[in-house]
Order: C-alpha cells, then sequence, then structure tokens
C-alpha cells in the first residue's frame, strides 16, 4: 500500500485538514479541552501556592521569586504533555479506525505525522495563553526580558514536539489508547526527576545523581535562567532538545511506517 | 480482592504508584526539613502519610472500574437477578477492599521502615494505622462503587480520578498547615477534610500518640464512609430500578 506521489502541496494540504478536525474536535470536546486547562492550573496553585515557604530553605536563591520558578515547570510540563495527550488522539484515531481510513486517503501520508503535530502545537498555545496570565495575576515576576521570554516560549514549543514526538511514535506502532500508560508514564518520570520543587544544588542523595544527567534538569534550568534573566544551561537546553526531536522524528516516521505495513 | 491480586496489573497502581511518588517526592522535598518550624528531621517520616491515602484513590479507581466494567458485561444485572440480598451484592466488594487496605498498609509501613520512616507511635500505632489504612480504602472504595453504580461506564469512573487527586494536591500533604504560608492554600487545606486524614497518619508517625490528628483522622475517614456507603444505597436503588 503506497501513498500517491506525495508533493509538498499534498503534505501540507493533509497536515492542515488533519489538524482543523482534530482541533475542531478538541475545542467542542468539553471532556478533553477542560481538563487540558484545569491541570496545569492545579499543579500551578499546588506547587506555587502551596509550598511557597520553600523559597526561604537556606540556600535557594532565585531572583524571580518562588511562583515564577514553579511556573517553568508547569510551562514545560503542559507544554511536554500537550504532545503526549496528541499522542492519544492519535492513538484513538487509530482505534475508531478513522486514521485507517485517512492512511488511504492521504496523498502524503507524512502530512498525517506533521497535521497532528500542528494540534500539539495549537493545544499548547492555547494552554500557556491561560497558565500565563493567571500566574501573574497570581504575582508572579519576570525578571528576564522580552528576547528571554521568547527564548522559554521557544523551549516550551520544542518540548511540545518532543513530547508529541515520543507519544506519535507509540501510537503509531500500537495503535490503540491502551498504549496510554507507555506514552505517559516515562515523561512523567523523567519530568518528575529533576529538580521540581528546590533548585539541582538543594536535592540530595539518589535523586540529585538522577537529575544531574536527566535532561528535563537542563530544560527547567534554562527556563528558570530565562525567566529570571539569569541564563543557565540555555544552549545545553536547546541543544538537547533539538537532538531529542530529531531523534524521535525518526522513531515517529518509522513508527507511521510500521502503520503502512499492518494495513 | 481476589480479582485484584490475580491481576499483578491492577496491584500496580494501588500499591507501588504511591511508593514511586512517594520516592520521588520525599526526595525532592527534602530540603523543606529545614525550614524553621518544621516539625521533622525525617520528609519521609512526614510525607508516607500521603502514600495510605493515594492507596485508597487508587482503590477507588480500581474497584469502580471493577464494578463498572460488571455493569457493561451486564453481570451485574444477572447477579441482582438471583436471591441474593441486595446489598450483599456490594458489601463482598467491600469488605474486599478495606481488606487490600490492610495489605496496602502493611506494604507502605515495611517499605517506609526500608526507605528510614520512623513510626513514633511504635507497634500499637501500627495496629492504628491497619485500621485506619482499611476504613480509609473502604471510604474511597464505596465512593468508587456509588460512581461506577451512578454512571454504569469505567471509562468515567477513570475519569473521576484526577477530581479526586485534586484534594491531595490542595491538602497539607506536602508541607505542614502551618508552613502553609499563601494565604488562599492555607484556607483551602484548612477546609479539605483530606488534610485531617493525611495528618491522623502523619501523627503517629512524626509525634506518636497525638489525640487530636487522631481522633480528626478517624472522623473524616468514618464520615467519608458514611457518606460513600449512602451514596453507594442511593445509586443502588436507582440503578436497580433501571434495569
Amino acid at each position: 500500500m503506497s501513498a500517491a506521489a506525495p508533493t509538498g502541496g499534498g503534505l501540507w494540504r493533509v497536515a492542515g485538514t488533519i489538524a482543523w478536525r482534530s482541533l475542531h474536535t478538541y475545542v467542542r470536546r468539553a471532556d478533553l479541552f477542560v481538563p487540558s486547562l484545569v491541570f496545569p492550573l492545579i499543579f500551578l496553585a499546588s506547587f506555587a501556592g502551596g509550598l511557597s515557604a520553600l523559597g526561604s530553605v537556606p540556600g535557594f536563591h532565585f531572583p524571580a521569586g518562588y511562583t515564577a520558578f514553579q511556573f517553568v515547570f508547569v510551562l514545560c510540563q503542559s507544554a511536554m504533555f500537550s504532545g503526549l495527550f496528541t499522542g492519544f488522539s492519535l492513538a484513538f484515531d487509530f482505534e475508531s479506525g478513522f486514521a485507517r481510513r485517512l492512511m488511504l486517503a492521504a496523498e502524503d501520508r507524512r502530512g498525517i505525522a506533521l497535521g497532528y503535530a500542528l494540534v500539539a502545537l495549537t493545544r499548547a498555545a492555547i494552554t500557556f495563553a491561560v497558565v500565563t496570565p493567571v500566574a501573574l495575576v497570581a504575582g508572579m515576576r519576570i525578571t528576564g526580558d522580552g528576547v528571554d521570554i521568547v527564548g522559554l516560549y521557544g523551549l516550551a514549543a520544542l518540548l511540545v514536539l518532543l513530547g508529541y514526538g515520543w507519544a506519535a511514535g507509540v501510537a503509531f506502532r500500537f495503535r490503540s489508547i491502551q498504549a496510554g500508560p507507555l506514552m505517559q508514564t516515562p515523561v512523567f518520570l523523567i519530568l518528575f526527576l529533576a529538580p521540581v520543587y528546590v533548585p539541582l544544588g538543594l536535592l540530595k542523595g539518589w535523586i540529585h545523581a538522577v537529575a544531574s544527567v536527566n535532561p528535563a534538569t537542563a530544560f527547567l534550568d534554562a527556563g528558570r535562567g530565562l525567566i529570571s534573566g539569569a541564563h543557565n544551561h540555555t544552549a545545553l537546553a536547546f541543544v538537547c532538545a533539538i537532538a531529542l526531536i530529531l531523534l524521535f522524528s525518526v522513531w515517529l516516521l518509522r513508527g507511521l511506517r510500521a502503520a503502512e505495513g499492518a494495513g | 480482592m481476589l480479582k485484584t491480586l490475580r491481576q499483578p496489573f491492577q496491584l500496580f497502581p494501588i500499591i507501588f504508584f504511591p511508593l514511586i511518588l512517594l520516592a520521588v517526592n520525599a526526595s525532592g522535598l527534602r530540603a523543606a526539613t529545614r525550614l524553621p518550624g518544621f516539625p521533622t528531621h525525617s520528609y519521609i517520616s512526614f510525607s508516607i502519610a500521603v502514600a495510605f491515602i493515594q492507596g485508597g484513590m487508587f482503590s477507588l479507581i480500581n474497584t469502580g472500574t471493577n464494578l463498572a466494567e460488571d455493569i457493561e458485561s451486564g453481570f451485574f444485572n444477572r447477579l441482582a437477578l438471583t436471591p441474593l440480598r441486595r446489598v450483599s451484592l456490594i458489601a463482598g466488594l467491600l469488605v474486599g477492599v478495606a481488606a487490600l487496605g490492610v495489605l496496602q498498609s502493611g506494604v507502605y509501613m515495611l517499605l517506609g521502615v526500608v526507605a528510614g520512616a520512623h513510626l513514633h507511635a511504635g507497634v500499637g500505632g501500627a495496629l492504628v494505622i491497619f485500621v485506619l489504612g482499611a476504613l480509609t480504602a473502604l471510604a474511597f472504595g464505596a465512593l468508587g462503587c456509588a460512581a461506577a453504580l451512578r454512571t454504569g461506564s469505567g471509562e468515567a469512573v477513570q475519569g473521576m480520578f484526577p477530581l479526586f487527586f485534586v484534594f491531595i494536591f490542595l491538602s497539607s500533604s506536602n508541607l505542614p498547615r502551618n508552613l502553609l504560608r499563601t494565604g488562599w492554600f492555607h484556607t483551602i487545606a484548612t477546609w479539605n477534610p483530606i488534610s485531617y486524614l493525611i495528618e491522623g497518619f502523619r501523627g503517629l508517625y512524626i509525634y506518636g500518640w497525638d489525640t487530636t490528628t487522631l481522633w480528626r483522622g478517624f472522623a473524616v475517614a468514618i464520615g467519608l464512609t458514611l457518606v460513600g456507603l449512602l451514596a453507594v444505597m442511593a445509586t443502588m436503588r436507582s440503578r436497580l430500578q433501571r434495569t
């Protein structure tokens, strides 16, 4: 089963159609739309509100304050989870038979992968547009400049693609929503085995050793550096994110081939 | 209970997931013990209480989903046609949930000791934890059954899980209430009954026999159990009428 002669136009036409259809579904279904906005807000409330006393722990120095410190974690987490949940949608579309019909109809099947990537980015943008003002109202201070903030959201966009690349690769291979835990658990563990509550320097024991080699630490350090204007591992985080996106693009495209092979 | 024990993948969330969260949180938040006013030098002793509540919430999902599957497959309706008393249909399930709560409590206490948690109330405290753990699992299990009877859908019961998890997030799960410095958060945590349930377990670990935290913990556990059982009775009545 091979697609009709792929063209650049075909790729974007397929991607655009899928993106429009999936976003339409996302916005109209409250069971998908509301949790994706509410959960980041609960994390923000719980961590920034409930743990604000940690900002006074000896050795904790973060110029923008504890709300901004936790906001970066919530931003990174919601970015990666926007990608993950788009992977869930793809798996669900396979389970319902929609994605199989799409595979038959698409001029260029890479457009399917690209379309869902656009969905992930748009879903994340909607979440960011809600979480950011709430954090500002809650007293978040931004001490970085405009360029830093563009960098912060640029990094978050890369994390969306990273989460999506992993989840879509799984979805293309398993083509069932039952693979959900396989998509979610590694990302959840990687995020929480990073310096979530306090900086790396204040972590002790095994978690310090794990966090020191965890790429999520570089993403959080860089994000916190950008929001505060005191850059920390910024280049490393961008290089890591781009390298991982390239790796997961191969994983995703091979998954797409596996789905094509499965018929 | 046997149904759960026979399916190891069902045991994973109720036994091991709370322990993984405990390991991650206890390590990540250890620095909190350096805050003036923090009641202990051992964060694991402080935070282990949350595992008992999380275990109860995972029981809610398991019990509710299992019952919903029985409703979806028609097994529950066939069972309702037998001469069994209506109350027996759910009572057996809830006794199993309470027994699983005892098992969970034993595992959490044992692994807590291995990880360095100190149970200040000693052996007597461990017995009280078994009772409180069983009661907590029963309370959440009853709420799960009520949700399953009301909706008849496993997906809907699963969808309730985040809702219940919010109660843990917005409580004194990570820091004692005297250290919750954000005003609105302190207010919510003070009104949130889950704070008192957590503090019931926590008191035995870090203070020993603190009667205030203990009676409040039991009061919440018994109160939630009563609410859960009343909800089960009401939803069962309407479920059996519908069928």
